[in-house]
């Protein structure tokens, strides 16, 4: 096991070098001249030229590829200049924000997806099949930031049950309780298309599971039909399941850029599309590179998961 | 040379069947055909938008602003600049539906490709491109289409490219997989022997087969796609002012949502209908060009075959030392139209430690019989429609479903033919052991698991204390089966079905397992019902045989009668048409034609259209099952000569 | 092997490896010996039968001998010429000499194209017919199958395994080749449909004067059609002999268990070994005979050293140090 993970961790590394490089490489499409951008109305050949030289645009592709990947891994993401600060302080302290909200939705997709999944299968073509069936095509066919600005006007402007946006109250709050109250809306809002895609694949799985001949077996054995269901066929619908939830951390994470700008979330979704419309490369660089870290992580914890329980993968 | 007279009779047996259009199909499941309607409505629509009197979409009007839906000339109202909102949408729409279908096609193009060609040619090319579409899976989705509008800028176009790109990897993966799993298949083998190069396999043999994938994996992205745009829009990254998209609508409302709700509203409902009407196709369409799901096949099985009887047997007498007994049994399988007869009235008994074969081909109805025992035949699309299975004195159809399941690997257990199919692959072979003791006996795991290692030795596994822990992956196809014998033997049962349990192996390692299985017998008095196809292996193993075609028994009796004095031509000529070991110079001769398919059932004797001895009589209604004496009975009105006794 | 004068095609230490090279990490990567140094020759017109269990290569040395796969070591000879330089000259060359039918008959047609589509593509590509030639041709190969030129216009699933097996027969026989490999041809069909593509097959020998190398699991049939058979076990030849000797009185003690092992319809009471014997590892073959562990006849030199064996076209030898029936002639 320690050898798998140990294994997985090294093999780690070239895929995020690759993530790395890809990030520098759509960096460098940018057309036109980043010091003139940055300059603007200050350029002047003299400052043009000597900015150039402190951001190393003199010098080769590789070489300034180097530079930048070893400034990055120094903890230097360089300064954005449009909030003025290092770029690091801002999207380590946004990155919290985003993975609350990112979590929570995760943790909720899973859980109602599975379940959902299962029940629908069990029940297939019963009222309840066809009801969660049609609940899911709303789910995955619904535009989540339309589905926000929906919830947000009914609970939160029209009932006044929820906060309308933000993290915690701008008056007296802070705490928890406070937290989980400006959490509800934009988890559900994120959580919503990916449970419908989790709900999916477990019913298809599970009704594909349940024809499989180990499933007679089981059953010829005059096990409990609960437990044929709910140990042999759902383990086995669980082990194709469990790799399409580590790609759903990648739709939450994602989707997470129109929920943060719905409800004015400080996360770092809001903050990558506010540096994309002011053009600040740098915090949009080290935004990506810093979510997309996560998400490989996150996907080696999925594998790892799913070693566990399937004896047949090997590394 | 019998080949001649067989292709005539196979024409007439097989019938020619048509694949219903894949139009009638979808046009068949209510839920797609509402998604096409509204979707070729929004289609057309958009399609005759320029032509519509509408006012200009971009021409500003101040004085005309915020109006709600239903003012006059503005159906739907207008927007913050006094803009028609109907005219803005129907465009918008236009935009929206353009962008989602170019991305798909470009997405579906490049990744497709990649996919294909990584697929077919496999080794280090699918190396290289797989690592690359890894790369660029690592990003969360959404995340490296922004990363690619800020590089590019912001605009309808550069979003078009994000979208296309970050989806090129779910089509790249997606082919790829299904494109390995064909260039693997025979027929490109047989492609290749036929003189034809890389590029001719790769257009004619696979795209072919690929292609339904292909058109799956679009219809089911173009709705996520144009989701996808929008949301790029909708955070002013894709279509720029004066241009409009549904994103960049709904975007715009946003900002104005407590004092104009309509704005961000309508704009959105159309993102859900059409992506909703697109989605309700995509799965029409998916239904119908799967073939998995095409066949109903994907329906659960219920824990007990349906039985609907129309009669409860013949009501024979049922002899005392008998531990089964079954009496006319009906076994029907309902798809589409058809009707298949699978098992046409079937009666036999197996006494106290007696082995009795049930002998067939493929499709005479063996399996379906043992598994029609204690209802295990999946349903749907399996009935058991007649006859009952005494089982011990008691109707086991009678029986409620946990006193079935009190029989099922109690009294009276399986072994099937596949072994690594048939055990659960995510459980040590001695958990699934011990499941199965503790499903009838209160006994603890520990006690459980110190029974299974005591089974798992009794079927002579060397070291069964480690092996316990194995995973059946982990074992042989021998090793498997004893397992799988182990698993039956359990709970001491009276009786063992065993479903063709060495088809699946090496001779050298059948000859092990028909040993222990004929030892283990005369060990524990167990009683065995053996399906196979082999003579050979009844020979071996058997007491009494019972031959079947299409679904009835047409002969039975003890090994030595069937095999020695054959009454039944059919069983004649499938002794006779197997070569036999030690007698090379034996010219076999080949029995004409194909079984009948038992959804078309002849009248009379259903072997007469291949039997060389039908006369007119054997044609019309139903052949008698003849006792010859000596428990020898024939279901033939002209036996072979010779048979009786 | 000297009288080679009618020997159409012969193999020489024919050794295939699967795996094996470096991973990513520098690790070694395990290697698969699926064939481990195979001498066979067949004469033209006669019948080789290859015997042997799952697993034992004889799918991959079919393989081998029409150019589906290439050998890792040792070279095949066509009528002398060497089968690498006869591709590397023309990529057609070899697929007009020998062909292939296949195990699965159904799986080895294209479903979603038409037979004549599938019978047209040796005919065009290695025989360079079109227009009416290649109709007539098509119709006259159906004909030699026994089947209907109405059948042309079906898809794969509307045949029967029989039938599917006489168009792969028809495809084979398209080419117009010298040799046929035959890997397991009858194994995926019914008993009473086997004996038709048996029949069939040995009239379509005498009809166009081919030669077969027919692999299969099955003994009986194996005895059935072969003039001379080889026996192999974990990826090498044990046993070889005119078929009657081999099959009267064999001299390797596998090949006594297998036929020990065959159950015969009529007869009762098999042979078994005592032991849950089971192949070797693949992976980590055993330095001897690969046979010895399961064998009652084993001794110390058959663990220590790999028995050698001479296999001309017309003698009968076992790889085997103890080997039963004793040699009289030789």
């Amino acid at each position: 096991m320690h050898v798998y993970i140990l294994r997985r961790l090294i093999l780690m590394v070239p895929v995020l070098l690759g993530l790395t490089v890809i990030v520098f490489l759509i960096m460098s499409m940018i057309p036109g001249d980043p010091a003139l951008a940055i300059l603007g109305s200050y350029a002047t050949p003299d400052n043009v030229a000597k900015l150039r030289a402190d951001l190393g645009l003199d010098k080769t592709m590789v070489e300034q590829y180097w530079i930048w990947l070893t400034n990055m891994l120094q903890g230097d993401f360089g300064r954005s200049y449009s909030l003025n600060r290092p770029v690091l302080d801002e999207i380590l302290e946004r990155f919290g924000a985003t993975l609350i909200l990112a979590g929570t939705s995760l943790v909720l997709c899973t859980i109602f997806g599975l379940l959902t999944g299962v029940v629908s299968a069990v029940r297939q073509y019963g009222w309840a099949d066809k009801a969660l069936t049609f609940a899911v095509l709303i789910g995955i066919s619904v535009p989540s930031f339309w589905l926000g600005l929906l919830l947000m006007m009914f609970f939160a402007v029209e009932l006044r049950w929820l906060p309308v946006s933000g993290m915690y109250a701008i008056y007296g709050g802070g705490d928890l309780p406070d937290l989980i109250r400006h959490l509800i809306l934009p988890s559900i809002t994120l959580a919503v298309v990916a449970t419908g895609i989790i709900a999916r694949l477990t019913r298809s799985n599970m009704l594909e599971v349940l024809r499989q001949d180990f499933i007679r077996t089981a059953r010829a054995k005059g096990l409990d039909e609960n437990r044929v269901i709910y140990r042999h066929a759902f383990k086995a619908a669980l082990v194709n399941v469990i790799p399409v939830i580590g790609v759903q951390a990648g739709f939450v994470l994602g989707g997470a850029v129109y929920i943060e700008t719905v409800f004015q979330w400080p996360g770092i979704g809001r903050m990558l599309v506010n540096a994309i419309s002011t053009r600040d490369i740098l915090l949009v660089q080290g935004g990506v590179v810093l979510v997309a870290g996560s998400y490989v992580l996150f996907n080696l914890f999925a594998d790892v998961i799913q070693h566990l329980l399937d004896p047949r993968v090997k590394a | 040379m019998t080949s001649n007279t067989a292709t005539a009779s196979e024409i007439k047996t097989k019938k020619r069947s048509a694949r219903p259009s894949a139009f009638k199909l979808l046009a068949r499941n209510q839920l797609a055909l509402m998604g096409a309607v509204i979707l070729a409505l929004v289609v057309l629509i958009v399609l005759i938008t320029p032509i519509l009197p509408l006012p200009d979409p971009d021409v500003t009007n101040p004085a005309q602003r915020l109006l709600p839906p239903f003012s006059d000339g503005h159906l739907l109202g207008t927007d913050h600049l006094g803009r028609d909102l109907l005219s803005r949408l129907l465009w918008g729409t236009r935009v929206s539906l353009a962008v989602g279908i170019s991305a798909s096609l470009v997405a579906a193009l490049f990744g497709s490709t990649i996919g294909i060609v990584s697929g077919y040619f496999g080794g280090r090319t699918d190396n290289i491109m797989m690592r690359g579409i890894d790369m660029l899976m690592a990003f969360p989705y959404i995340l490296l289409a922004l990363a690619i509008v800020a590089a590019l800028g912001p605009g309808l176009m550069n979003a078009l490219y994000a979208i296309a790109v970050v989806n090129i990897p779910f089509f790249a993966r997606n082919i790829r997989g299904v494109t390995v799993g064909i260039a693997h298949r025979e027929f490109v083998d047989a492609a290749k022997l036929s003189g034809k190069g890389h590029i001719r396999i790769l257009l004619t043999e696979i795209l072919p087969n690929v292609m339904p994938v292909i058109v799956i994996t679009i219809s089911t992205t173009v709705g996520w796609m144009i989701l996808e745009t929008a949301g790029l829009s909708f955070l002013g990254l894709g279509a720029q002012p004066p241009q409009a998209d549904l994103g960049s609508m709904l975007g715009e409302g946003r900002k104005l949502i407590t004092t104009a709700q309509h704005l961000s509203a309508i704009p959105g409902a159309m993102i859900f209908i059409l992506v909703m009407s697109i989605n309700l196709l995509g799965d029409g369409i998916r239904d119908v060009l799967d073939p998995r799901l095409k066949s109903g096949a994907l329906a659960r099985p219920a824990p007990l075959t349906k039985i609907d009887r129309s009669d409860q047997g013949a009501g024979n007498q049922i002899a005392d030392e008998t531990v089964l007994a079954v009496d006319d049994l009906r076994t029907e399988f309902v798809l589409g139209d058809d009707t298949y007869k699978a098992v046409g009235g079937v009666s036999f008994d197996v006494g106290k430690n007696e082995c009795v074969g049930l002998v067939g081909e493929s499709g005479s109805g063996k399996s379906v019989t043992a598994l029609s025992l204690l209802g295990l035949v999946a349903s749907p699309p399996g009935t058991i429609v007649g006859g009952r299975v005494m089982f011990d004195g008691k109707d086991v159809y009678d029986m409620s479903e946990n006193q079935v399941r009190d029989i099922r690997g109690g009294k009276a257990a399986y072994v099937f033919q596949d072994p690594l199919s048939t055990l659960h692959p995510l459980f040590s072979i001695g958990d699934q052991l011990v499941e199965a003791i503790r499903a009838h006996n209160a006994v603890s795991y520990r006690d459980a698991w110190a029974k299974a290692v005591k089974l798992l030795g009794m079927v002579r596994i060397p070291n069964p204390e480690s092996r316990a822990d194995n995973y059946p992956h982990q074992l042989s196809g021998g090793m498997r089966q004893r397992v799988g014998i182990a698993m039956a033997l359990a709970n001491e049962p009276r009786l063992i079905i065993a479903d063709e349990p060495t088809t699946a192996l090496d001779v050298t390692v059948q000859a092990q397992i028909l040993k222990l299985m004929n030892d283990l017998r005369t060990d524990h008095g167990t009683s065995v019902l053996f399906i196979t196809h082999d003579f050979g292996v009844v020979s071996e193993i058997c007491d009494r045989v019972a031959v079947m075609y299409a679904g009835r028994i047409v002969e039975m009796g003890t090994t030595e009668q069937v095999l020695k004095h054959p009454a039944h031509p059919y069983t004649k000529r499938l002794i006779d048409c197997v070569p036999r070991l030690g007698e090379p110079d034996r010219r076999t001769s080949a029995i004409p034609g194909l079984p009948p398919a038992v959804n078309n059932l002849p009248a009379g004797c259903a072997f007469a259209d291949r039997c060389d001895r039908a006369e007119e009589k054997c044609r019309v209604g139903a052949i008698a099952f003849d006792d010859l004496g000596d428990g020898h009975a024939v279901r033939c009105i002209k036996p072979m000569e010779g048979a009786n006794g | 092997m000297a009288d080679v004068s009618d020997v159409v095609l012969q193999t020489s230490d024919l050794v295939r490896t699967f795996g094996g090279g470096r991973t990513f990490l520098g690790g070694k990567k395990p290697t698969v010996y699926a064939v481990r140094g195979i001498d066979v020759a067949v004469r033209k017109g006669e019948t080789l039968g290859i015997v042997g269990e799952s697993g034992c290569g004889k799918s991959t040395l079919a393989r081998m001998l029409v150019g589906l796969d290439r050998p890792t070591e040792g070279n095949i000879t066509l009528t002398g010429l060497d089968m690498n330089d006869l591709i590397s000259d023309d990529r057609h060359a070899l697929s007009k000499r020998i062909q292939y039918v296949f195990q699965d008959p159904i799986s080895s047609l294209n479903p979603r194209k038409l037979i004549r589509e599938t019978l047209a593509a040796p005919l065009r590509y290695l025989r360079g017919l079109s227009g009416d030639s290649l109709e007539a041709r098509m119709k006259e190969l159906m004909d030699a199958v026994n089947l209907r030129p109405e059948f042309l216009d079906r898809y794969p699933h509307e045949f029967s395994g029989g039938q599917a097996q006489r168009i792969g027969i028809a495809r084979a026989l398209a080419a117009e080749p010298e040799i046929i490999v035959l890997d397991e041809p009858v194994s995926a069909l019914d008993v009473s449909v086997q004996a038709q593509v048996l029949n069939l097959l040995s009239d379509l020998k005498d009809q166009f004067g081919l030669t077969y190398i027919f692999i299969s699991h099955d003994l009986s049939v194996v005895e059935a059609v072969s003039d001379r058979v080889a026996v192999m076990y974990f990826g090498r030849v044990v046993e070889q002999a005119p078929g009657r000797a081999l099959f009267d009185k064999p001299r390797h003690p596998y090949t006594r268990l297998l036929l020990d092992s065959a159950p015969v319809p009529g007869k009762r009471g098999l042979t078994v070994e005592d032991a849950t014997a089971e192949l070797p590892d693949p992976l980590a073959p055993p330095p001897g005979c690969a046979f010895a562990p399961r064998c009652s006849r084993a001794q110390d030199d058959c663990v220590a050293k790999v028995p050698d064996a001479h296999y001309g076209l017309d003698n009968h030898d076992a790889a085997c140090f103890h080997p039963l029936n004793p040699v009289t002639t030789r």
